[in-house]
């Protein structure tokens, strides 16, 4: 009896001391440490320097996807007589990038373009980078605010929203039933865009328009294929398909090429010119929109370079000229926003390839 | 295998691979600081040696494991599954002073298992330590998600990634020069390490003379888990990001340094200083073949040629030597 009394008091007087022990917990203030931000005055008119060192870096070498961003910073390096390198892992996860950064902090580079695959552990390093003078422009996927000086990013959510009303309501003549064929049902980008659709949809230009159901096909081709052929046989009199997502856009019009709907229901969304090639050349597709990641290099080149000749800090409001894409303006906590999605028909599809 | 024993035993190590293994990474690493322009920077040196600690940590357990016959596959599943472990249980309010223990022993746990299968139901570690490899990654997208957690504490993240008084040498070297120290002198100086070498020569004989193998065996994997637990708690604070998929294909490496660094696959052979300077040998060469810009893939090649040749050469030098004593007796 006495031995168990004294072993309860032992156990609570040490489940005490644990408590008052305490620790730090995620509660804790955790006070982020700014990155090196530059307090250097940008100057607009300073001259574009030549010879300016970018390199770039992926998620990883070899998608398709990536090879077209950096394509796209090549050109625009060339244009601007800089030198442009790529590196980067073959495997997308969060620390493959860390190694690379710090190869580039040893070759000296001028700016890094990253596209993060984790926008914490590349932080460290890039704030490294930062403090040898470095320059750095995330493109695509956003590294952590306070390490980088820019972010390129590819389109808002406006942007996308209201460039698939835009192309719902052409293609239904302004009036009828139009349905949308969406990735998964807690898909985070698809439902931000459905969102602002159905915003866009309340406008009195919109009025006839009339969102009949929202399908989800998971992103899976034959699920979504299903989901376009259910979608017809319960609404007939539907004008267009809108698909948010490049899975469900290539699905909904092979469906379509194949029945009796052909001509007579538009497919639209956000799907690739090869994926989509031959259905705007069958006439199932008459326009169909996406970022053009080409586009998302060549600015992330110009931006940087602006950076490296001091035209910009990366501060809001601040402008700069990207060759062939015009003038930006910084937005707020050093966004660069590309600007609407392209828009991809019949006579430009040729032009692009990805 | 054919050993010449007319010579003293240091004798013969000073002809065999892990002792030209050692020979090799230094000169690679006197070539590349006079060769490779920012190789021999201070700060270089603080990158080379963060990028392999993860992987010469996992080596030392890993040694025993590979000495002893066996093999380990799940270490870097174990780094992920540690980590995501982390992450989890940082979302969920508890302090790091009791998330680090408990990522220890999950660690520990996870080798249990491993080592469970291997000696209790005498099932081969090959099969094994695939199957958990592929277990372990798959509990920690189920704990985590392709999620991230990012916001660990400060002075934690920055002791981790910081050096010495603000020099080349990171904090993290502390850790590793004392276990590789422990793991080295048990291997080659304790009746345990004896009995590592033993159990690999051959089992039958060394329970023969009384050592208990599948005893040494389970806890061997025990340490392998521990050890790959502590990898993880390092790399999660190291790029403030649990993950999933940290230390994704690691497995590969830990082991290519192992038998780079002279370490027999068929067991009984190897020495702790030989397989340090295969890790050694192998970031440096990524290292400074990367500022030299050669890309990934021809990374690889040499990787893979260094792989075959030591595991080629000792052989050929072997069987040399065979000929020239066959060729004395005629």
């Amino acid at each position: 009896m006495k031995r168990r009394l004294l072993a309860g008091a032992v156990s609570a007087a040490l489940v005490l001391t644990v408590a008052a022990c305490g620790g730090t917990t995620k509660n804790d203030s955790n006070s982020a440490g700014g990155g090196a931000q530059s307090t250097a005055q940008a100057n607009p008119n300073a001259a574009t320097k030549e010879g300016v060192k970018m390199a770039f870096l992926p998620k990883q070498l070899n998608n398709p996807y990536s090879d077209i961003e950096v394509g796209g910073g090549k050109t625009a390096m060339d244009e601007l007589k800089g030198q442009y390198k790529l590196v980067g892992p073959n495997d997308a996860s969060a620390s493959s990038q860390v190694s690379y950064i710090n190869t580039l902090i040893q070759q000296q580079q001028d700016v890094i373009g990253i596209a993060a695959n984790d926008p914490n552990a590349v932080c460290p390093s890039l704030n490294q980078a930062r403090g040898t003078g470095m320059k750095v422009v995330a493109f695509d996927s956003d590294a952590a605010k306070d390490c980088r000086d820019v972010f390129i990013n590819q389109a808002t959510t406006e942007g996308i929203g209201e460039q698939l009303a835009k192309m719902a309501g052409e293609l239904a003549g302004g009036s009828g039933e139009i349905a949308i064929l969406s990735a998964t049902p807690n898909a985070t980008n698809q439902n931000a865009w459905i969102e602002v659709f159905k915003q866009q949809l309340a406008k009195p230009e919109y009025a006839n328009l009339k969102l009949v159901k929202v399908a989800y096909g998971n992103d899976d081709d034959q699920k979504s294929f299903q989901e376009a052929q259910g979608l017809l046989q319960s609404y007939p009199n539907l004008k267009a398909i809108v698909a948010p997502t490049t899975v469900g856009i290539a699905a909904a019009a092979r469906y379509i090429s194949s029945s009796a709907y052909k001509g007579k229901v538009a497919v639209t969304g956000l799907g690739t010119p090869n994926q989509m090639r031959e259905y705007v050349k069958d006439g199932t597709v008459t326009k169909f929109a996406l970022w053009n990641p080409a586009d998302i290099g060549y600015l992330a080149a110009y931006a940087g370079v602006a950076l490296a000749s001091g035209q910009i800090t990366g501060a809001e409001g601040q402008r700069f000229k990207a060759g062939k894409l015009g003038e930006y303006t910084i937005g707020k906590d050093g966004e660069i926003v590309l600007g609407p999605p392209t828009v991809f028909d019949a006579s430009n599809i040729d032009q692009y390839n990805f | 295998m054919s050993d010449t024993r007319t010579r003293p035993a240091w004798l013969s190590r000073l002809a065999s691979w892990d002792a030209a293994v050692i020979v090799i990474t230094v000169l690679v690493l006197v070539i590349a600081s006079g060769a490779v322009e920012n190789f021999g920077s201070s700060r270089n040196f603080t990158f080379l040696l963060l990028d392999l600690l993860p992987i010469a940590l996992i080596a030392l357990p890993m040694t025993f494991v590979i000495v002893t016959g066996e093999i380990d596959l799940s270490v870097a599943s174990t780094l992920g599954l540690t980590s995501a472990v982390m992450g989890d249980l940082w979302n969920r309010g508890l302090p790091i002073e009791t998330i680090i223990p408990l990522c220890l022993v999950l660690g520990a746990v996870l080798g249990a298992l491993n080592g469970f299968f291997v000696t209790v139901l005498k099932l081969p570690s090959l099969a094994v330590t695939i199957g958990t490899l592929a277990l372990y990654r798959g509990l920690a997208f189920v704990v985590l998600g392709d999620s991230a957690v990012a916001d660990f504490p400060r002075d934690y993240t920055s002791w981790v990634t910081g050096t010495i008084g603000g020099g080349a040498i990171p904090n993290l070297l502390i850790p590793l020069v004392v276990l590789a120290l422990v793991f080295g002198l048990v291997l080659h100086a304790t009746p345990i390490g004896r009995s590592v070498f033993a159990a690999g020569a051959s089992e039958q004989a060394a329970r023969f003379a009384g050592i208990r193998v599948a005893r040494l065996k389970f806890w061997l994997y025990v340490v392998s888990g521990l050890v790959a637990g502590l990898a993880g708690v390092l790399w999660t604070l190291r790029y403030s990001s649990a993950r999933a998929d940290n230390g994704l294909g690691m497995e590969l490496a830990v082991v290519a340094a192992v038998l780079l660094g002279g370490v027999s696959i068929f067991g009984g052979k190897g020495t702790l200083p030989g397989v340090l300077a295969g890790v050694v040998l192998l970031a440096t060469l990524q290292n400074a073949l990367r500022l030299q810009d050669v890309s990934n893939e021809a990374l690889n090649v040499v990787t893979g040629v260094l792989l075959i040749i030591s595991v080629l050469l000792p052989n050929i030098v072997i069987r040399f030597r065979a000929a020239l004593r066959r060729r004395a007796t005629t």
